[in-house]
């Protein structure tokens, strides 16, 4: 999880992603963060994120996204 | 009926559909919506509504037939050992994806060839002559179906949506049918989701005195924003874009102004009018606005303009390209090289690419609308490519990027950024907005400004007045919704006389300061025109 926090820190510094909770409702993450985002996440977790999974609920909070990191590694 | 701001439909159309819905049972209402969905398609574009019809049979049974796909996929899935799965499901994925790109070209090449032929072929033709070749093609020219460039994205959409699996395909060819041609969003959008929207169409919901009370709130608002402002400002802006070159820097200043505030109150005022209509018969339809011009950058703007349009070209390309196989490969090898901020946009600015040409392309057939497009794409591009230097510089200077000056000056600059890319999208040609920019820029002086001049061509000073009390009136409204209040409900909450003292003074405001009548000629609706 700490992982994921310097990643999101790393694209979006002047958001508190320990606290924040409606990323892409409240239009903190933009499209082209979100690739960033993904781009970063299949390298460092391993995972591959497919278009389908791009949905206000997987990206909101921290919390959400690591939910479906976690996922997806389980999926395999 | 060309506009849903015209007479004919809110007080003929509209109205005998809310009654013969409302007299229904509640099984039936459906129907009246679907039989006025056609009728008023029928009415606009005649026999062409055979175009609808083929297109939604074509979206049913191929809905159907990736449905029984998945199904089978699935079903084999969970029979076979874990090991097997994913050879099942790649199995599976060419045969989906073959259904797929089948239903997504009938409805692309359906809108190109009716809607770009004569574009195309006069293109080419150009491109020949240019090569000194003697050889020409047709420049076909077809009549076009209303609401084509939306129904054509909500069934491709749908076809999407089916083939990820996040809806079940529609097995009632009715419900379809109706939200492919839903009569208050058919002209001019906003682009629906199957989910969102199918389900609400066959509840048949009852007319309730709130629904219509707020409904017709908003119809009169839309109407309020498209009859004072829209239509009062159409001769200056029609005189000065059809004949710049006689017209000085300010003038064209001025008809570009104009023109934004023209195209966002008429644009949105028609949205409000769909909206409302809908929400009488209980069906809550997509915002397509959300304050626009209090955003920041302009990729900020256009998550607020034309929203359903931007979210169909973020999930159905942006996404799509960006994670694709050929993408995901080009964003690994970036990442190495340019680091974490500039990997990623390279790719991305491949799909960002893809999105601006389609969107610039898909407002109408002229190379203004690609250029617009393309305007687009570089400023979003160069916002993302400049932004570590944006941050830096900022923190050098220790300008606080979440202070007011700061978010003032973001503020003006998309807005100056943003009127620009209209003066394009709204000239005659490309070459026309070319030389309205040059002149502009070249031509500008404030003298014109104070000489009387500009009030001249078609919009006197009264009428500048009574747009610009309309204007302050909507930016009040504007920073109320922005700062969550909703008008509405504040006036509804208010007792009887203050609620109809507001509800009579907007109606009086629209009977006398509407620009109606034989001495106006009011703005076409600009959106059904794409």
């Amino acid at each position: 999880m700490e992982e994921l926090y310097e990643i999101l820190e790393g694209i979006q510094p002047e958001v508190d992603f320990h606290t924040a909770t409606n990323l892409i409702d409240g239009h903190l993450l933009d499209s082209l963060s979100i690739i960033s985002l993904i781009a970063e996440l299949e390298d460092t977790f391993d995972i591959s994120v497919p278009a389908v999974e791009i949905v206000p609920r997987n990206f909101n909070s921290a919390d959400a996204i690591w939910a479906m990191v976690e996922r997806l590694q389980e999926e395999g | 009926m060309d506009s849903y701001c015209s007479p004919l439909y809110f007080a003929f159309f509209l109205p005998v559909v809310v009654v013969i819905y409302a007299v229904l049972p509640q099984r039936h209402r459906w129907k009246a919506l679907l039989g006025a969905s056609w009728a008023c398609f029928w009415w606009i574009s005649g026999k062409l509504l055979v175009y609808l019809l083929a297109s939604t049979v074509a979206i049913y049974y191929l809905g159907l037939w990736l449905g029984s796909l998945l199904a089978e996929r699935d079903s084999r899935v969970r029979a076979a050992e874990r090991s097997e799965r994913k050879a099942i499901k790649a199995a599976y994925t060419g045969k989906l994806r073959g259904v797929l790109v089948a239903g997504i070209l009938f409805h692309l090449g359906l809108l190109l060839v009716l809607k770009y032929a004569g574009f195309f072929g006069s293109n080419v033709n150009n491109l020949l002559s240019a090569l000194g070749l003697d050889w020409s093609v047709p420049e076909l020219s077809f009549a076009l179906p209303i609401g084509i460039s939306f129904y054509t994205l909500q069934a491709i959409s749908y076809l999407i949506d089916v083939y990820r699996g996040t809806i079940p395909p529609d097995r009632d060819l009715g419900r379809l049918a109706l939200y492919m041609s839903f009569f208050p969003a058919l002209m001019e959008g906003p682009i629906c989701r199957y989910s969102d929207t199918a389900p609400q169409l066959m509840e048949g919901k009852p007319v309730t005195w709130h629904n219509l009370t707020f409904g017709m709130q908003r119809i009169l608002w839309g109407l309020t924003k498209k009859m004072v402002v829209a239509d009062r400002l159409n001769p200056l802006i029609q005189e000065v874009f059809s004949n710049y070159q006689n017209h000085t820097g300010a003038a064209i200043f001025l008809a570009m102004v104009c023109y934004t505030c023209q195209l966002y109150m008429e644009f949105s005022g028609t949205m409000d009018v769909v909206i409302g209509s809908a929400e009488i018969f209980g069906i809550t339809l997509p915002e397509n606005f959300r304050q626009p011009f209090f955003s920041h950058t302009i990729s900020e703007f256009w998550t607020r303009w034309h929203i359903t349009l931007g979210t169909w070209f973020r999930d159905y390309i942006f996404y799509p390209v960006s994670l694709s196989g050929p993408m995901k490969k080009l964003t690994s090898n970036a990442r190495k090289k340019l680091g974490n901020h500039f990997g990623p946009l390279l790719a991305s600015s491949v799909a960002l690419f893809c999105v601006w040409f389609s969107n610039g392309l898909w407002h109408g057939a002229g190379w203004n609308y690609i250029f617009f497009g393309l305007y687009h794409f570089s400023l979003i591009l160069c916002g993302s490519l400049f932004e570590p230097l944006t941050r830096g510089l900022t923190g050098k200077l220790h300008i606080d990027r979440q202070g007011k000056p700061w978010r003032a000056w973001q503020l003006v600059r998309t807005v100056v950024l943003v009127n620009i890319g209209e003066l394009f999208f709204r000239a005659d040609s490309l070459r026309a907005g070319m030389g309205m920019f040059r002149r502009m820029v070249t031509g500008f002086s404030l003298a014109p400004f104070v000489d009387g001049r500009l009030l001249e061509l078609g919009v006197d000073g009264k009428d500048f007045v009574i747009v610009a009390v309309t204007m302050a009136l909507v930016l009040g409204v504007s920073l109320l919704h922005e700062r969550g209040v909703s008008v509405r409900a504040w006036v509804a909450a208010r007792r009887t006389p203050v609620r109809w003292a507001c509800y009579y003074a907007l109606i009086l405001f629209l009977i006398i300061f509407g620009a109606y009548g034989a001495a106006y000629s009011p703005v076409d609706p600009i959106y059904a025109g794409f």
